[in-house]
This record gives C-alpha cells, structure tokens and sequence, in this order.
C-alpha cells in the first residue's frame, strides 16, 4: 500500500487529480487502446474531478478515449433525480469534459431485472479489457461503495439494501427526509474492484478517520470492507491530515517520510517536443 | 432505460461561454438547442448518446429569454392603427427591427379606433410565429398553450377544425381558436380617461355584451388582450366573457375605483395597462386601480400583472420604485412605443391623430398629453434595472418572463426551461443587446 498525505483536502483532491492524469497520460490511450477509469461519487471526489476538468480545459488532458465505470447507483431513483448518481456525474463531471457519453457506464437502478443489470455491468467491465485504475471512496463505516459491513470480500456486482448509517447519512440529500432516502442500491462487489490494476481510495475529513484506521492497521475483515484492499498489489490511499487522526504516530511518520518519493508520480509530464 | 439513438435527427447548436437565466437566477451553464427548443443535455448524453453539432461561443455573455412586447402601438413609421392595405407587412417590418431591442414576440396593438379600422386590419394579420422575418406575433403560440385550455373544455370548443392530432395529450392541430395576437387598447375606455385616445370613437357596453365588441371589432380570432374601463356599466360579463374565451383583460385608461377594479379581476382581468398612466391617481382613502397591487381580493392563486412603461418620462422613478417594491412579480415591462419610435424628431400619425416628437418625449401634436414612448424594450429593461437598484435577473423577468405568464404562455415562452422555445437574448454586462435568436436560429446580429 502507498499512503499518502496531504495537508488538506485541495492538496489531497490535487495529488489524487494529478495522479489519475498521469496515468492516463502514460498510458497513451487511443482508439484501440482505452484506458478504463473506476469512478466514486459523494462530497470526497468533488475536489478531485473539479481538478480534472481543470487540466482538461488547459488542454493537457482528453477523456476521448478513456472509458468511466461507476461504482453503483440507487434503485428505484428516476435517472433524472437530482440526487441520482447519473445526474452527479453528469454534474460534476462528464457535462465539463468531452468524453463520449457510450465510453461511460453507470448501473441503471431502474431495470425491470436488477441482477441481469449488474451481471451485465460485469460483462461490460471484461469486455472493457479490465480496469486500469479504480478510484473509490470510503464510508464512516468503512465500506466502498456500497459494500456495507458483512459484504462478502469476494462479492461480484449486486442488489445491496442499505444499512442505516448509510440511509441517515444520505438523508441530508433528500431535504432530510429519512423516508425519501432510496433504500436499496445497485454496487459494484468488493471482488470486482480487487480485480482492477490499481486501486486508489480517497479519503479525506475527521469523520472518516476511524474507518482508516480499520482499514489499514487492523486485519482484513467484512466489517470493514476496505480492508481487503490490504491482498490487492497495487493500492494507494490519498488522505488529509484530519483522515490520519487515529493512525499510529509510527505509521503517519513512515509513509510521510515516504512522501518525497511519491510526490516523483504526480509531477508534470514532460512536454515533447513537437516532432515535424 | 438508456434508449437507444434517435429521438431526432436534428442539428444541436450548444451555447458555451455564458450566464443563463433559468430558474429565476443567473446560472454559469451551456445552453444547449434542437430543433427550436432549448435541449436537455443530460438526457441527450444518457438516453441517446448524443453531442453538440456546433457550438457557438458567447463572450461571456448573458443569454435571457427573448423579450415580450404586450403593448406596442408601431414603430419606424408604421402605425398598426392605421387602416391600410397592407397591415401585414407593416407589422411584419416592425416585427422585424424590434428584433434589435432583444424583442422576439409582441402584441400589436391598436389604439380607439372607429369600426372600420379594426374590420379591416384584424384580419389581415394571421398571428404566426418568430423567424428570421420578425418577431412572432403572439397568437399561434397562444393557439398551442391555449389547447391545453381548450381540451379542458372540448364541449365548448369553438375552433373552426375539430382537433385530430394529439401529442401528450395536447392537440397541435391549427384549431383556430379566438384568442390570440393583437392587444385592442379599447374603445371601451373611460373619457375621462381617454389620454391620447380620440374622444369621439370611445365607446360604451351595449346590451348583450360579447356580441356588442364582436360588431366593433369585427373578429376575436387573434387577439391577445382587450383593455377596457371596468366602471363603464355592462362591463363584468364582458370581462367574463373575454376572459373564457382566453383573451387577457387588462384594466386601463379608466377612473375606476378598487371596488370595481376589484370586482373585474374577479370576474377574470388579469392586467393593468401602464399602471399610473390614465387612471386615478393613487389616493390613501381609495387607492384605484393602484391598489391592485397589493389588494386583499385577489382570487387564490391568480397573479394581476401591470404594464409599466420604464422609460424615464412616463413614470417618475420613485413611483415605478413603490410599485415594484409593492409587487414585484407582477412588474411587466412593456414600451407601449408609437409610430415614431425609431424616427428622427418630428410630426407623426398615431391611430386618427398626430403626435409630435421632442427629444426623447412624444407629446399630442399641440399638447403636453404625452402620446406614447419612443423607447425600445432594451432601454426600459436598462432604465429599469438602474432606478429600481433590482437585480439583473428580476429586470430580465420582467420583460420576458412575467409577460409570458401574464399571457399564459410560460414556460413555452419566457423562460430557457427544457423544452422552452429557444428565442433567446444575448447581452452584455450593461444589458446591451449583441444577439437575437428565434427557434435558435440567429435573426439579428450587432454590427451585422
């Protein structure tokens, strides 16, 4: 694992934006070559794709061949709901870039067949040539995406109910009525992000401190499902100092001590020289 | 539920660069147009995978619906009062330069006039929609929100075509329904009153109402509003009539009391034309007409507009500033320009009179009655921003979205609501006009 740590939250969402830039750009994507790109929603990525946008209006980013996998989506909310994950990416993202709406895919929580959806998703991901670079969150309760406490580590795309935390703590979006909340939602599995190349888990605020700490100085366990990215290669966890509260003194001052070294992967690409 | 492509083949123009006026703010968004209409950009990117054909790059300006003009007597010389042969393209002319002052639909408006003149200029202009010809003039749209009415009341409908066609429940077959385009400035009108109105055609209710205006005007097909003195005896089923129908009533040039201009917003009046203007002046004991604004009366849910002509003459600032503050949302600009409006200073006929310009007042030839304003839509959206210290979006609502409302029309008109017609207005910081759009499509251009 790579643990990085920021400041605050800008710094955090900055790295985190540079860090996907970068990927994308040494990757080299074109139209045979796709790079697949795993996407959270929430309050904690918002810096992030505010970045994104930014380096894409500079010009130093495309997302013309770069294909979007979200992570999950409400059931039973219309697409056009203002709280709909649809409508946050549309938002916050995609409306600002000039991605190609058939290389982004979102679970449609409004099928008739929700299971043939998400086995669908799955399909699609495969046929996608697998994920390159998964970017997700973490709830208070440490979940990804909606992998609540007691999900199967090794879960594929599904139908989840939501557990109450979760529904309390999305209310605030629903005009704080508890009954508006959506309860169910379509996600994709602990298993289906660990089969991505590289996982990168943004986490950011006090409130999310403790979840952290389960997820990275306890053991593996379905109570905390972001602990099972401790069996994955490749993972990166970028957080602000306030997410490091109930960290070892140890553990924040061996990955800070780390951080001129990793700082080496966000710098700016070298500009080539135009050849004739 | 993602569908497939094709819900139209149509080219899809996107506005970047700008502030928008929608959902009664200024917003930093693209504004995104097919086929006429403003588009929703998030539906066409889930449901049909679809992107921009041409994007048109707007400075940093601020697009706001297209201004509506309810009370407009003429302008460069054409006088819509004036009986002549060729009404239609009189009109047609001026619909076409108020597309400089951001103006892209209007109600014609003619002034008392005998008989004569309105049977034989009510018919020659068809009420049509806004092109690069002109601004539309308010009838067909109103035909097509006002089938919304109509099927409401299908056993009383008194169109010339049986409706066929439906679409989502409203039929957008060309019933003529009679209500629609022209705003008659009386000759139902109090002589008191009559400002620069000709006496000697003013006119009172004959028995049987409805009728009575039908021999005087000929025909009710295409016209908007109908401004008439509530206090003249006969009036109530006429305002109820007229309002059935679906024409706007508008309170004017009358010296009726609360009570009475009460009574008539109860029997379905919904505007009051150039408030201030040729009615009694507001009075602490009875406040008139003015007091409107802020009765007590008001049916539930019903909103009673006032045009104000903000041109710096016709009302003094501090009153145009109590009126608005009194009622905000019911502020409908409005130039109530004359056949000068355009022209260089001068003598000019207006309906069966001639006015005279001096500076930027337009006075009864002789007089000190003022006669009309010469001031363009643009410079009372100005003027009215500037004295009222109101925001840049209330001033645009003004002229655009409270008009539309007044005549049933938003949120086809008026507002830049998915779905909207897209007649939209580009201005600058200082509401300048730069561009004007019809159905998306340019239609004037500053500096062309």
């Amino acid at each position: 694992m790579k643990l990085i740590i920021l400041n605050d939250y800008d710094q955090a969402s900055e790295w985190a934006a540079k860090y996907i830039r970068n990927k994308i750009l040494q990757f080299s994507p074109g139209p045979n070559k796709y790079f697949t790109l795993g996407l959270p929603t929430g309050s904690t990525p918002l810096g992030c794709y505010k970045k994104l946008i930014e380096y894409y209006k500079n010009g130093d980013l495309s997302f013309q061949y770069v294909k979007t996998f979200n992570m999950d989506e409400y059931v039973g909310l219309p697409r056009d709901h203002p709280e709909s994950y649809h409508s946050f990416m549309w938002n916050n993202f995609f409306k600002h870039i000039d991605i190609k709406a058939e290389n982004t895919h979102i679970l449609d929580g409004n099928t008739a067949d929700l299971q043939a959806e998400c086995d669908s998703f799955e399909k699609k991901i495969t046929a996608a040539g697998g994920i390159q670079l998964f970017v997700g969150g973490i709830g208070p309760d440490g979940h990804i995406a909606f992998n609540e406490p007691g999900s199967s580590l090794v879960s594929r795309t599904r139908v989840k109910t939501l557990a109450k935390d979760t529904i309390m703590a999305n209310a605030r979006f629903f005009d704080g009525d508890l009954s508006k909340v959506p309860t169910m939602a379509l996600t994709v599995g602990v298993g289906t992000v660990m089969d991505a190349k590289e996982v990168m888990i943004l986490i950011t605020g006090a409130h999310k401190a403790f979840a952290l700490y389960k997820a990275i100085e306890e053991g593996v366990n379905h109570m905390w499902t972001v602990s099972a990215f401790q069996q994955h290669p490749q993972t990166i966890f970028v957080c602000d100092e306030d997410a490091t509260l109930e960290l070892r003194v140890k553990t924040v001052k061996y990955f800070k001590g780390m951080m001129h070294v990793h700082n080496k992967l966000v710098e700016s690409p070298p500009s080539e020289p135009k050849k004739n | 539920m993602p569908s497939n492509k094709s819900v139209s083949d149509a080219p899809i123009t996107q506005f970047i660069n700008c502030r928008i006026l929608r959902d009664n703010e200024l917003q930093r968004e693209d504004l995104w147009v097919r086929e006429g209409r403003i588009l929703d950009p998030e539906k066409l990117f889930f449901d049909e995978q679809g992107y921009a054909d041409k994007r048109v790059d707007c400075g940093g300006s601020i697009i706001a619906p297209g201004f509506i003009d309810v009370q407009i007597n003429g302008g460069y010389g054409i006088d819509f009062s004036q009986a002549s042969e060729d009404v239609s393209d009189g009109v047609s002319f001026v619909a076409k330069k108020i597309l400089e002052h951001g103006v892209t639909s209007f109600c014609p408006t003619l002034v008392t006039s005998p008989p004569e003149v309105y049977h034989k200029v009510l018919p020659q202009v068809k009420v049509h929609d806004g092109g690069p010809h002109g601004a539309g003039v308010l009838g067909e749209v109103l035909q097509m929100l006002l089938l919304q009415t109509c099927l409401r009341k299908r056993s009383r409908c008194s169109g010339t075509r049986a409706p066929t066609a439906a679409e989502n429940g409203v039929c957008f077959t060309s019933c003529k329904l009679p209500c629609a385009g022209f705003h008659l400035e009386g000759p139902f009108i109090s002589a008191e009153k009559k400002g620069a109105h000709p006496e000697k055609y003013l006119r009172t209710f004959k028995s049987g109402g409805l009728e009575h205006l039908m021999e005087v005007y000929g025909s009710l097909d295409d016209v908007a509003i109908v401004t008439l003195a509530p206090e003249l005896p006969g009036s109530q089923s006429v305002v109820r009539e007229l309002s059935q129908r679906g024409i706007t009533v508008s309170l004017g040039h009358s010296a009726a009391d609360l009570s009475q201009a009460e009574e008539a917003v109860q029997q379905g009046a919904s505007f009051i034309t150039h408030l201030f203007n040729a009615m009694l002046p507001f009075h602490h004991r009875d406040p008139g007409i003015v007091g409107l604004l802020t009765s007590d009366r008001i049916p539930a849910g019903r909103v009673v507009y006032y045009g104000m002509i903000a041109d710096g003459i016709h009302t003094n600032p501090a009153a145009l500033r109590i009126a608005h503050r009194a009622h905000p949302s019911g502020l409908v600009l409005v130039t109530d320009a004359i056949t000068a409006m355009g022209l260089p200073p001068g003598r000019h006929t207006l309906g069966q009179q001639v006015i005279e310009i001096q500076g930027l007042h337009a006075y009864v030839a002789g007089t000190k009655t003022l006669s009309g304003s010469i001031a363009t839509m643009d410079m009372c959206v100005r003027h009215f921003k500037q004295v009222s210290g109101c925001s840049v979006q209330e001033a645009l609502e003004a002229a655009s979205l409270h008009p539309a409302q007044l005549l049933g029309i938003s949120p086809k008109k008026g507002k830049l609501d998915y779905g909207s017609d897209a007649d939209l207005v580009l201005l600058d910081e200082g509401l300048n006009v730069k561009a004007t759009y019809i159905s998306g499509e340019e239609v004037w251009r500053k500096g062309q």
